[in-house]
């Protein structure tokens, strides 16, 4: 159907059949429409012709199944009784990750709750550290004092990782508020789902980003369920691009990487003109909310599987690469073995890494503690000067 | 010896006529002819306000830092609910002074936001009561996050405001939140009393990299200090975590902070006429709390009284007295005593509240009973 629909303007379209590997793909532009048109509200709608390239769809390819094995396999491990407490899969939501960070530079921030490994990883961090931390090891990215809730890589302007449903939808502004102070031209993607989206603290900070014009895009990614309750059971108006009322939105196709591309650059200009913006991602998440969820109570598994058949962000990309000829099919198998060995290899070296030394309990209390003392459960066996 | 003299200055404020009325009149300012001794050093001994004291210290760290700024109600043109930041919107603009909507969980939010990012917020409360809508803020996101990250997301923020009882605000308008901040790890919770208390204190808690709780009393406000000319230098700031003794004493220790800092100088006076010498910590720091200050007092005079203001279950002095049985129990000659707030909802008639807060007599009459000085009062209703 997309490839039915699509408008390919590209030269020579045989050049690519010759290529046998396709990091050679060269970066000339492809331009193609999204598979569904954008719905606005109080904005003009970015077009729906995209542009692209041959090796950014391939990036997009390797990216998103890059994370869907992840995913998976923290499925496995958790089953293992290898990763603890809450774990929040993101397989289905690939392409919101991937289609955002295309569209903006490390420096512009990206914050969002506790279905963060993905976004750790698209903003830079590799698989290996997410199963470090997942597992508590002291190779995690929080060295394992965090757990998956908790994954930050400040370096890339990826603010965590929160668990408290909406509380980091302030913070995001509040980021914003920094970026817009320090004149960096920058802008923050705050990421929610449409459970946190009735959450009053939203309304307020969204009241003072658009009053002082904070640089910040709120993201919904709109699985159609918190926890396990649809959408239409939560919300009185379930068009989140519309509940923000005097701040625009639009409704993007959020397994269609292209169109969360698009609407991510569209919105970033917004912001840095006009103050904030809403883009309502329509995803699904095949897994339940966390794993303790089976996730088919609430929901048919026809309803699972048909998306898995209809609107799979990574099938999608596949059957663009191919019918563009960009890369063979046995060339994207090849791609989906080697992540695939990728992913074995970053798990046996993270189950390798030691848990945290006992010393760590005590450790980043404070970035600056005068020597202050800490008591452990017992506190005349286990005292501690916080360092 | 500057703070001999300072002390002793102060304490002559403190002797003046002073009713321990729960309405806080302001202490009588003592002509200078009675500070005889002052004559011989430099004449520098000012007055200022707790106010002043506030208003300078954030003043000259806005100046200092350009990262610092201020967000709140009220804070920016109404020039503060109680004028604490009278004059920086016109020095530092609009960007720096931010009139916040009244919306507590929001705004602190955005603040705690501002901080990941690498700014140095101060979020004013209008007071403490309303920072229970933002608790999840300044525990989940503030004092939890150093950690959580392993070190890679600090937050230098400052949530400051009154606390505590005030004036017949009644029940929803008078909770004193010590106990509650200062059991959470991560945090940093200060309490000043006095001028000099105020100015080092915010200084020290705005350079701070941590999340500082600022616990202000609003009837101390307008209280006059006599500050030496290094608590008006601008780089001044008083350590945190450390405990000050007021008044040194050999007979019983009285900790307290913010305004019962007040209450337990004038018990002392009345205490000192009856023989008894008692030793007042100014706690400053109620998280870290200063154990080894507050122990060595103890281990000196045997005797302990704590004062506070707050509801007396899990609070302040409660952890004191543990932290005293746990170090120094063989020292200890009497049971310790907690003198605090009436375990009721602030009530409203003048009678009642006085009732509900602690009076001077009720801290000397703990003094004495742990100097087993005392005739009971006969138990109320």
């Amino acid at each position: 159907m997309a490839a039915a629909s699509a408008l390919i303007k590209f030269k020579f379209p045989f050049r690519f059949l010759l290529l046998r590997r396709f990091s050679e793909s060269p970066a000339e532009p492809v331009t193609m429409e999204t598979s569904l048109p954008f719905s606005a509200h109080k904005c003009d709608p970015p077009p729906r012709s995209v542009t692209t390239s041959p090796s950014e769809l391939l990036s997009f390819f390797r990216n998103m199944t890059v994370m869907r094995r992840m995913e998976l396999a923290a499925d496995s491990l958790y089953k293992a009784k290898l990763v603890r407490g809450f774990c929040h899969l993101y397989d289905g939501q690939e392409a919101v990750a991937v289609g955002m960070e295309a569209a903006i530079t490390r420096r512009d921030a990206i914050i969002t709750a506790y279905r963060d490994h993905c976004i750790y990883v698209a903003r830079g961090g590799s698989p290996f550290e997410v199963f470090a931390e997942l597992m508590g090891r002291r190779a995690g990215c929080s060295k394992g004092k965090g757990g998956s809730m908790h994954l930050y890589k400040k370096d890339a302007s990826f603010y965590g990782g929160h668990g408290i449903v909406g509380a980091h939808a302030p913070l995001g502004c509040g980021i914003a508020l920094g970026q817009k102070y320090s004149k960096e031209g920058t802008v923050t993607f705050m990421i929610y789902g449409d459970g946190a989206a009735n959450q009053g603290q939203l309304y307020e900070s969204l009241n003072m980003a658009a009053l002082w014009d904070l640089p910040v895009v709120l993201v919904c990614e709109n699985n159609h369920y918190g926890m396990g309750t649809a959408e239409w059971r939560a919300s009185k108006n379930p068009a989140y691009y519309k509940r923000a009322d005097y701040v625009p939105g639009l409704k993007v196709d959020g397994m269609d990487v292209l169109a969360v591309k698009q609407a991510c650059k569209f919105a970033k200009e917004h912001v840095l003109q006009n103050g904030p913006i809403v883009l309502e991602m329509d995803t699904y998440r095949y897994h339940g909310h966390s794993m303790s969820d089976p996730g088919s109570t609430y929901r048919t598994r026809d309803e699972i599987t048909g998306v898995r058949q209809d609107r799979d962000p990574i099938e999608r990309v596949r059957k663009l690469i191919l019918s563009l000829e960009l890369a063979s099919p046995s060339e994207l198998k090849d791609i989906e073995k080697e992540v695939r060995k990728e992913t074995d290899e970053a798990i046996a070296k993270a189950k390798e890494s030691p848990m945290p030394d006992p010393s760590e309990l005590f450790t980043n209390v404070y970035v600056q503690s005068y020597g202050a003392e800490a008591f452990g459960p017992d506190r005349k066996e286990v005292k501690a000067d916080l360092p | 010896m500057d703070r001999i003299m300072l002390s002793f200055a102060r304490r002559k404020v403190l002797c003046g006529k002073f009713s321990a009325s729960v309405l806080g009149k302001a202490f009588e300012r003592i002509p200078r002819a009675t500070y005889p001794s002052t004559r011989n050093y430099s004449s520098s001994l000012k007055e200022m306000t707790v106010r002043d004291a506030l208003n300078t210290a954030l003043d000259e760290e806005m100046s200092a830092d350009p990262k610092v700024f201020l967000m709140g109600e009220e804070v920016g043109e109404y020039q503060g609910a109680y004028k604490i930041s009278k004059g920086l919107l016109d020095k530092y603009g609009p960007e720096r002074v931010i009139d916040t909507p009244i919306t507590e969980a929001g705004f602190t939010g955005i603040g705690v936001g501002a901080a990941y990012y690498g700014l140095r917020p101060i979020v004013e409360f209008m007071t403490f009561n309303f920072s229970m809508q933002a608790i999840d803020h300044i525990i989940n996101s503030a004092a939890k996050s150093n950690y959580m990250s392993a070190g890679q997301i600090s937050v230098p923020i400052v949530f400051r405001g009154p606390n505590g009882a005030a004036a017949g605000v009644g029940a929803q308008h008078s909770q004193c939140y010590a106990a509650w901040y200062a059991s959470c790890p991560g945090l940093k919770v200060l309490s000043p009393y006095s001028s000099e208390d105020a100015r080092g204190l915010l200084k020290a808690a705005i350079r701070d990299p941590d999340p500082v709780v600022f616990l202000e009393n609003e009837i101390l406000y307008g209280e006059s200090f006599a500050v030496s000319p290094e608590v008006l230098d601008s780089s001044f700031s008083i350590p945190i975590g450390k405990a000050k003794i007021e008044r040194g004493g050999k007979d019983v220790t009285i900790t307290a902070f913010s305004k019962m800092v007040g209450y337990s100088l004038q018990a002392a006076e009345i205490l000192a006429k009856d023989g008894i010498s008692a030793e007042v910590i100014n706690l400053r720091s109620i998280r870290p709390l200063d154990r080894a200050t507050i122990n060595a007092s103890v281990r000196k005079t045997n005797r302990l009284v704590t004062v506070e203001e707050g509801f007396p279950q899990h609070g302040v002095g409660a952890e004191i007295c543990a932290s005293v049985v746990e170090e120094s129990f063989e020292y200890l000659d009497a049971p310790v005593e907690r003198i605090a707030g009436a375990d009721v909802p602030m009530p409203y008639a003048p009678n009642l509240e006085r009732l509900a807060v602690p009076q001077v007599e009720d801290i000397v009459r703990a003094a004495k009973r742990a100097c087993y000085r005392l005739v009971p009062k006969s138990a109320a209703a």
